[in-house]
């Protein structure tokens, strides 16, 4: 034993000691290997600062300075007359409401038809690809190439009432101009095009998530005798709640920015349609006439993200109790 | 509740091309399981006992053949009406309840007139946990418990509705190896204190000759042995149970029957009749070798291995059909071996050699002349 410890300590002894540049180059290395993960995350932190973090901020700013002019770059004062002003305008109203029913209709809606559609397509054996192939083309559609054929389907024009009015007729109803008619036909017709526009990713991410969940728990659950609805409230859905949860959060986020699937049902001239949406109206506040009104854009911008921000904070607290990963 | 299997036989469809076969799972299955019994089915992977553990529960239906649960024909039932609680090899514990509500989940599935209370099912549910040793634990998710913990979760829920037969899918192979000698301690406990009859399945054969009253080989679908575990060591029906059973391994030498007496090689190592000549599988527990000066079977020392308790001798013999021959013998028989020995000789213990036909690999009976 006595003699190892010797022979270590003479060891130590004739190893060359650490030069001076030796050491120099060793505490750069340290240095640089603890930076690492901070330089691989520099180009993504730079490009987020100048195009989100350093935008929003400037909005911020912009929807509290009164009057802005872009053209000379001033403004009256600092104050909440712009949101005031926002508020009471009724064509924003109009599009907070439009906004509201279509997200309270969509959402839900679609999350409930794609899981549904999902179960199925999971229980099937033969044409389960064709289906799912068939439920997946809306999602390689064009918004406007879409929204023209709706048009058709839906519009009453002087020479024709479109294919669903023929159908209407057909069960003895009275036709109705789902494009230019009554509120409630714009709307429902803004629904529909949503809904189905995307229930496709949602059908996709859902169709996966049921097939990952083990099947042992089934079989378990099986042999316990459990009810076909039983196990799919107490076993399926608690194991897919991840993934429904996320379509739920992106759901009402999309829905909250929905504006060119109004535009292609309805025109640019959403306004005159009565079909505006919040992303519109800010739209409008920027490029209407006379270079527009920023400020009110801005403050309208900043409304529309305190309520996605309330929505989705609402949302992760009930994820909490709901959502078992 | 006793179990029968009558000729049960799983055939699978053959997805391969080439060989339009089809694969037989089980081939012909025919037992009869005594009740309140715990038996081992026991076989290399691929042999079949899973899937003759899912034709029992009913998850598989057979091709052919019956299952009967004491006078009732099962066959037909799914395994909701059988009455069967089944551990799979993973568990399949509801990740997201509670120990309290994995177990109580089966109860809350009785309906009609066997529907419970909820003091009831909470009681029951509490039986089931002591049961087990986990009541501590009722509040855990399964993700906060251990191995064992969720091995012994797992078979409070499968006993909870008090079955009639008690199914184990390989129920010690994710433990590690401490635990697994307690766990199938407390699965033989288990089974003594509620009188089920339990079929669990493995692949270790330890494990299923420590704690089985019966024990089932299995090679290819087909049944080799069933026996007592001490039944089916002493005396193996073919190779590959006397192969399978026993650790070390049993040593397999070729030899020759030639007048009344048994050769390995050259060396005549035992007298015997009833057994015609011919060329012969023998084979030769390790503890049936006695280290003599004047042995009968000569053998080229290769090492010595010392266990504490016994020694294990490793020596080759051209007669061997395997690398090394594993001998053991006593530690103190250690002096016995100088240490630049060479060759060492044995006797052989007459009732721990077994005969083989090479043909068929079935056992050939004899007696020996002493």
């Amino acid at each position: 034993m006595q003699k190892n410890i010797q022979t270590e300590k003479q060891s130590r002894s004739t190893e060359t000691p650490l030069s001076p540049n030796t050491s120099r180059k060793a505490g750069f290395f340290r240095c640089f290997s603890r930076c690492k993960g901070w330089l691989y995350l520099l180009p993504a932190m730079l490009f987020l600062g100048f195009f989100m973090v350093y935008p929003l901020i400037d909005v911020f700013v912009y929807s509290f300075e009164e009057g802005y002019n872009s053209a000379s770059q001033t403004y009256f004062g600092t104050g909440t007359y712009n949101y005031s002003y926002v508020l009471h305008d009724p064509y924003f109203l109009q599009a907070l409401k439009n906004t509201f029913l279509l997200v309270i209709i969509t959402v839900p809606l679609s999350t409930g038809i794609a899981l549904l559609i999902s179960i199925g397509l999971n229980s099937i054996k033969p044409l389960r690809n064709f289906l799912q192939t068939v439920y997946f083309l809306p999602y390689v559609t064009n918004t406007l190439a879409v929204g023209l054929v709706f048009m058709i389907l839906f519009k009453k024009t002087a020479y024709s009432d479109g294919l669903v009015n023929l159908l209407i007729q057909w069960f003895g109803g009275k036709s109705v101009d789902f494009i230019s008619g009554p509120y409630w036909a714009k709307m429902f017709v803004l629904c529909l095009y949503t809904i189905w526009v995307v229930m496709p990713f949602k059908i996709l991410i859902l169709t996966s998530a049921l097939a990952s969940v083990n099947q042992d728990y089934y079989k378990a659950a099986r042999v316990d005798g459990t009810s076909k609805f039983r196990t799919f409230m107490r076993i399926t859905l608690p194991m897919i709640s991840p993934m429904i949860f996320y379509l739920v959060i992106t759901g009402f986020i999309g829905a909250f920015k929905a504006y060119s699937d109004a535009v292609a049902l309805f025109g640019t001239d959403l306004n005159a349609a009565g079909m505006n949406t919040i992303v519109g109206y800010v739209y409008d506040m920027l490029y209407g006439d006379s270079g527009g009104y920023p400020s009110y854009a801005s403050a309208a911008a900043i409304l529309l993200f305190a309520i996605v921000l309330t929505i989705t904070c609402i949302n992760l607290l009930i994820s909490r109790k709901n959502v078992h990963y | 509740m006793k179990v029968v299997l009558r000729n049960l036989t799983k055939k699978f469809p053959s997805r391969d091309k080439k060989n339009k076969a089809d694969v037989i799972a089980v081939n012909n299955f025919d037992f009869e399981i005594p009740d309140g019994k715990l038996i081992g089915l026991l076989g290399p992977s691929g042999c079949g006992k899973s899937t003759t553990l899912n034709l029992i529960s009913g998850l598989e239906k057979p091709t052919a053949g019956q299952v009967f649960f004491g006078e009732d024909d099962v066959t037909g039932l799914p395994p909701e009406h059988r009455g069967i609680g089944l551990v799979f090899q993973n568990y399949a514990l509801y990740p997201h309840l509670t120990v309290r509500q994995n177990i109580l989940f089966p109860l809350e599935n009785l309906k009609g007139k066997d529907k419970l209370s909820k003091a009831e099912m909470l009681e029951k549910a509490m039986e089931a946990a002591k049961l087990v040793q986990i009541d501590e634990l009722m509040e855990r998710k399964p993700g906060e418990l251990s191995g064992g913990q969720q091995q012994r979760v797992a078979i409070a829920r499968a006993l909870v509705k008090r079955p009639r037969v008690l199914l184990l899918d390989e129920p010690l192979s994710n433990l590690d190896a401490r635990l697994r000698l307690q766990t199938r301690e407390e699965i033989k406990r288990i089974q003594k204190e509620t009188g089920i009859t339990t079929i669990f399945v493995t692949h270790d054969q330890e494990e299923a000759m420590s704690i089985s009253d019966m024990i089932v080989v299995m090679k290819d679908g087909m049944v080799q042995q069933i026996g007592r575990p001490q039944e089916v060591y002493d005396s193996p029906a073919n190779l590959f149970v006397a192969k399978f059973l026993g650790t070390p391994p049993v040593n397999v030498f070729q030899g020759q029957i030639k007048g009344g007496t048994l050769y390995l090689d050259i060396d005549p190592v035992l007298e015997l009749s009833g057994a015609s000549d011919g060329p012969v599988y023998a084979g030769v527990r390790p503890e049936g070798f006695l280290l003599r000066k004047d042995g009968a079977l000569g053998c080229e020392l290769s090492g010595v291995e010392v266990m504490g308790r016994d020694i294990s001798v490793v020596a080759s013999n051209k007669a061997s059909m395997m690398p090394a021959i594993r001998a053991i013998i006593g530690a103190e028989n250690l002096a016995e071996i100088s240490a630049d020995a060479v060759q060492v000789r044995f006797d052989l213990k007459p009732n721990k050699v077994f005969l083989f036909r090479p043909e068929t690999e079935e056992r050939i009976l004899f007696e020996a002349v002493k």
